[in-house]
């Protein structure tokens, strides 16, 4: 029963393996070595001239929990134009998405998992999961087929954490804290999301910078971020600290990125969505780009790593933990409205609607500022492809991004018809990089898998889990990545000619690193006296996740 | 039926009954039920469950006759399989059984309504018209200095909001007791903004039907706009007044509204002005708002809908593709333009609407028939005969419920997947 790949292009950067021409053998969802008794093969795809790579692994996109079901509820017309555009297709399976589709910014769960096997994309992490939120999460992932998936669980805004920090306790006890926190919701990562800034929004503060005090914790950013850091790295769990910067979207904020980066103190920490905080203040309009200075410090910082959260143009929504800043962002809201909750002292959240434009001149900046950080940033291990979906495009836009960014003349056209203003603030077309396949697989396979910490996703070697993805090579990019010839997920074919063809269930990834059971005493007492559900109610069992057997839990060792 | 206990009694639980979803309550006896932290509506629930049905509740029946759960579920399926558009009304159900329900619905065709999606529909539409800003539970315990009740006493809805998060005296930021003020509620039902030292709750208007015209002139007022009349909905201008200076000094003040308690039609408008009242408070100070739920799994129907289907209930399934209108897919309108009723109410023992649609009725083992429907399945109840997961009224928090008892009744998920399997 063993499946031979044979003759496939292997791009597996984990090998150092670009474009060299080699068979796979499968055997029971792995990749196994050449068998010794070649009658064992029972299955054999001739994949003569194609391009094979791991399956891709997003790894931030917003796929879970209370906020993109906040803008299901809140957008129905949103799914209404979905349904309409795919009854006007009259060929579906030609429709390649690109960013002038609306639809699938707020895909049920199921769809979710089907459009991304249908490109190729085997995993996705949700980047934000509040902890106290982290069961429907995991209901919400749980219902998600084809994909694994995984969270990050936010901390450095309960008032549990920031009460320790204030009260100076020592680094082990936050250690043990956060390692708790990463047990207790099936996390594989902790993120912070403008640190300080959410819980400091419900003492009536607007803005938070990085050296500024929370005025009844009296912390800074910069201490939030050292400490959680410090945590995540004692603990040795692979994934660094996902940080959602202070002032998110706000113009000038690059120094504040700037700053973060050198608070890390050299330890490894991911920046994540950075387009989204490479904003300078020169030029006419007080809104520029600051893709440069922040492409030339990660450069520089090599233990900083970033994901980019790409802007393509049409109706999205945007759903972040950042109530603060959502609460100022409001008003750019479009359509006019706006989900916006304090939840539980332990995180909030803001939902608002979006419509980049591309003869508006700030949306125009930004989409050019996102590529002139991809293009600028040399080490393709250290920067990611996102849109932070659904924030700055639907995930679905992926084959259009990598077009961008691997086809100048494509990328200049696109630039050419923006608002002028934009185009005379940006240096877009002076680069004339373009990503190769090799260096792709390294921005959504290799790179991805080694910075969460995925023991055996991500590449091709022997021993891997069978998560595969085979396109016919092609000059137009888009169309190459939107619709693989195959997808095997765990060595079975799931998706054949862009159509998928198999249902099947991916695992949850987790890292629980071991620490002191003891934290728990003072967290049931905290739970007893300030929180509104017990301890053993807020801690997600792995039965949780197996559910009615389709779910499975893999904890990932570093 | 007898109670034969999953574990030895004390068990720690989750209590369903209403929208906060206890989860500090120890059930410490059975007969007669007895409940270390219960409240009135827990009690209720539990002696409910927990008393003793004959057997014949618990046994399956088509068109009146008792027969064995087999048949109940083929007939059940060959009714759906028959009908083109089948209503599927009172989903009274939890996560575990609403993802059942949205396959089978996918399957067969049906429509979705909630038997409270009357108010709950309020409630969506002021959220997908302009959004909102709320607060959950844990915010309001630690944080609200005032509560502004409009239109609700809450604590006949929701029995320990107040000892649990508005008395407790235990709160991170160690801030006063909130005062609580309700607006448009009677003084008989204040009664239960009374604390245990006896200070009552400030009442202004009692009579709930001027709710609309109050806020509104509070929202006039806070944003300094001068109003002529001295009196509106029979309140001055003057205790407005300074109803509007004391949410503006607050610092987290907490605006409650049960949108189930507002009886007069397009209360989906005076929800609007009082999420407009929110916003504007959040220009100077905090204030956010908690839209109370009405009970029977709403918040869990609606989530998981929500992100199996992209919409909340009142939805379709046409050819296996969701569709929404929360206006004409009521259960009330539906009733004309079905062809089936498939009726779920598995926490209480509700009957369906009248209705000579050929009907499925899958529910609560003492559920009262008023006339004989073509299917009765009996299911096990959420949170007592089986697990389950469930959503509290502020959508954030969703705890599992627990197996208490042992006994034959079936899950309400099993029985709709079995049917399911059926019109395979």
């Amino acid at each position: 029963m063993i499946t031979l790949l044979k003759n496939g292009k292997i791009y597996d950067p984990a090998h150092n393996k670009d474009g060299v021409v080699e068979d796979i053998y499968i055997y029971q969802g792995r990749i196994v070595p050449k068998p010794l008794d070649q009658a064992k093969v029972t299955q054999t795809y001739d994949l003569t001239g194609k391009v094979v790579m791991a399956g891709a692994i997003d790894m931030h996109s917003h796929i879970g929990g209370g906020k993109v079901n906040i803008a299901r509820m809140m957008l129905p017309e949103y799914q209404q134009k979905q349904m309409q555009e795919i009854k006007n297709l009259s060929e579906p399976e030609a429709h390649i998405c690109t960013p002038y589709c609306s639809h699938h910014a707020t895909p049920t769960a199921t769809d979710t998992g089907f459009r991304y096997i249908e490109m190729g994309y085997t995993a996705a992490f949700e980047p934000a999961i509040s902890p106290i939120n982290a069961r429907q999460a995991h209901l919400e992932m749980g219902d998600t087929p084809m994909i694994d998936k995984g969270g990050y669980a936010m901390l450095g805004n309960d008032d549990y954490f920031l009460r320790m920090l204030a009260a100076k306790k020592d680094q082990k006890a936050i250690n043990d804290y956060v390692a708790w926190i990463l047990h207790a919701t099936q996390a594989i990562g902790i993120k912070v999301v403008n640190p300080g800034g959410i819980s400091a929004f419900k003492f009536n503060q607007r803005r938070l910078n990085l050296d500024e005090n929370h005025q009844h914790y009296q912390v800074s950013p910069r201490e939030v971020l050292q400490s959680l850091s410090r945590a995540v790295h004692e603990l040795g769990i692979a994934k660094p600290l996902h940080v959602h910067c202070n002032n998110l979207g706000a113009a000038g904020n690059f120094e504040t990125t700037l700053n973060t980066m050198g608070a890390s103190n050299g330890l490894p920490m991911h920046l994540t969505h950075i387009q989204f905080h490479s904003y300078g203040t020169e030029g006419d309009k007080k809104f520029s780009s600051a893709a440069a200075q922040i492409a030339e410090a990660l450069n520089k910082n090599k233990n900083i790593t970033a994901d980019v959260g790409q802007i393509l143009f049409n109706q999205t929504v945007t759903a972040s933990g950042d109530s603060m800043m959502q609460h100022l962002n409001a008003k750019h809201a479009n359509p006019k409205k706006s989900v916006i909750m304090d939840i539980e002292c332990d995180a909030g959240c803001g939902v608002l609607p979006f419509k980049y434009r591309d003869q508006n001149y700030v949306n125009a900046l930004q989409w050019a500022i996102g590529l002139e950080i991809f293009l600028s940033v040399e080490d393709p291990w250290r920067i990611f492809l996102t849109t932070d979906h659904p924030n700055g495009a639907p995930f679905t836009s992926y084959p259009h991004l990598i077009r961008l960014l691997m086809d100048k003349t494509f990328r200049n056209e696109a630039f050419a018809k923006l608002n002028l203003d934009a185009q005379s603030m940006s240096n877009l077309t002076s680069l004339n990089r373009e990503y190769s396949l090799y260096e792709i697989a390294i921005m959504t396979r290799a790179g991805a898998s080694k910075l969460i910490g995925l023991n055996d996703r991500g590449h091709l070697g022997v021993g891997a889990n069978a998560d595969i993805t085979v396109y016919t090579d092609q000059e137009n990019r888009e169309a190459m990545f939107a619709k693989p010839d195959y997808v095997f997920k765990n060595g079975e074919l799931v998706v054949k000619n862009g159509t998928i063809v198999k249902v099947v269930w991916g695992a949850t990834h987790t890292a629980k690193p071991a620490f002191d059971i003891g934290v728990e005493k003072d967290l049931k007492d905290y739970f007893d006296r300030y929180q509104t559900i017990g301890l053993d109610n807020f801690k997600i069992s792995d039965a949780e996740i197996f559910d009615d057997g389709r779910g499975s839990v893999v904890v990932n060792k570093n | 039926m007898k109670n034969n206990l999953n574990s030895p009694l004390p068990i720690s639980v989750t209590c369903p009954a209403c929208g906060m979803l206890c989860d500090d309550l120890s059930l410490n006896d059975i007969t007669p039920v007895s409940i270390k932290n219960g409240c009135g509506k827990s009690i209720a629930f539990f002696e409910q469950s927990f008393k003793s049905s004959n057997e014949s509740a618990c046994t399956p029946s088509v068109s009146g006759k008792p027969t064995d759960l087999n048949t109940a579920i083929k007939a059940a399926a060959e009714i759906l399989a028959k009908s083109q558009a089948p209503l599927f009304a009172g989903l009274g159900t939890e996560v575990q059984g609403m993802r059942a329900i949205m396959r089978l619905a996918a399957k067969s065709n049906a429509t979705l309504d909630h038997m409270h999606s009357e108010s709950t529909v309020r409630n969506t539409l002021t959220m997908q018209n302009g959004g909102w800003l709320t607060t959950t539970l844990s915010e309001i315990k630690n944080r609200a200095d005032v509560i502004l009740a409009i239109g609700t006493d809450i604590g006949s809805s929701h029995p320990r909001f107040f000892e649990k998060l508005v008395w407790d005296s235990t709160s991170l930021f160690s801030k006063p007791s909130p005062e609580v003020i309700y607006l448009g509620v009677s003084e008989e039902k204040a009664k239960s903004g009374t604390s245990p030292n006896g200070k009552p709750a400030s009442v202004i208007g009692n009579d709930p039907s001027k709710v609309p015209e109050i806020i509104n002139a509070l929202n006039a007022l806070l944003i300094n706009k001068k109003i002529n009349a001295e009196t509106i909905g029979g309140i001055s201008s003057a205790t407005l007044q300074a109803l509007v200076e004391k949410l503006k000094t607050a610092k987290y003040a907490v605006v409650v509204w049960s949108a189930s308690s507002f009886k007069f039609s397009h209360a989906e408008l005076t929800i609007q002005s009082i999420v407009q009242l929110i916003n504007q408070l959040n220009e100077t100070t905090r204030a956010a708002g908690l839209p109370l739920n009405s009970g029977d799994g709403d918040s869990s129907v609606n989530n998981t809908s929500a992100w199996l289907s992209g919409y909340p209930t009142r939805n379709r399934f046409v050819n296996g593709k969701p569709e929404y209108d929360n206006y004409h897919f009521s259960t009330q309108k539906q009733l004309q333009n079905s062809d089936a009723l498939l009726w779920i109410s598995t926490f209480n023992p509700l009957s369906p609407p009248q209705t000579t649609l050929p009907s499925i009725v899958i529910g609560h083992p003492d559920t009262k028939l008023d006339s004989t429907p073509d299917v009765f399945i009996p299911v096990g109840i959420p949170g007592v005969d089986h697990a389950g997961t469930m959503f509290r009224m502020d959508s954030s928090i969703t705890l599992p419920l627990k197996k208490l008892r042992n006994n034959e009744l079936p899950n309400l998920s099993e029985v709709i997947n079995r049917i399911e399997a059926e019109l395979a």
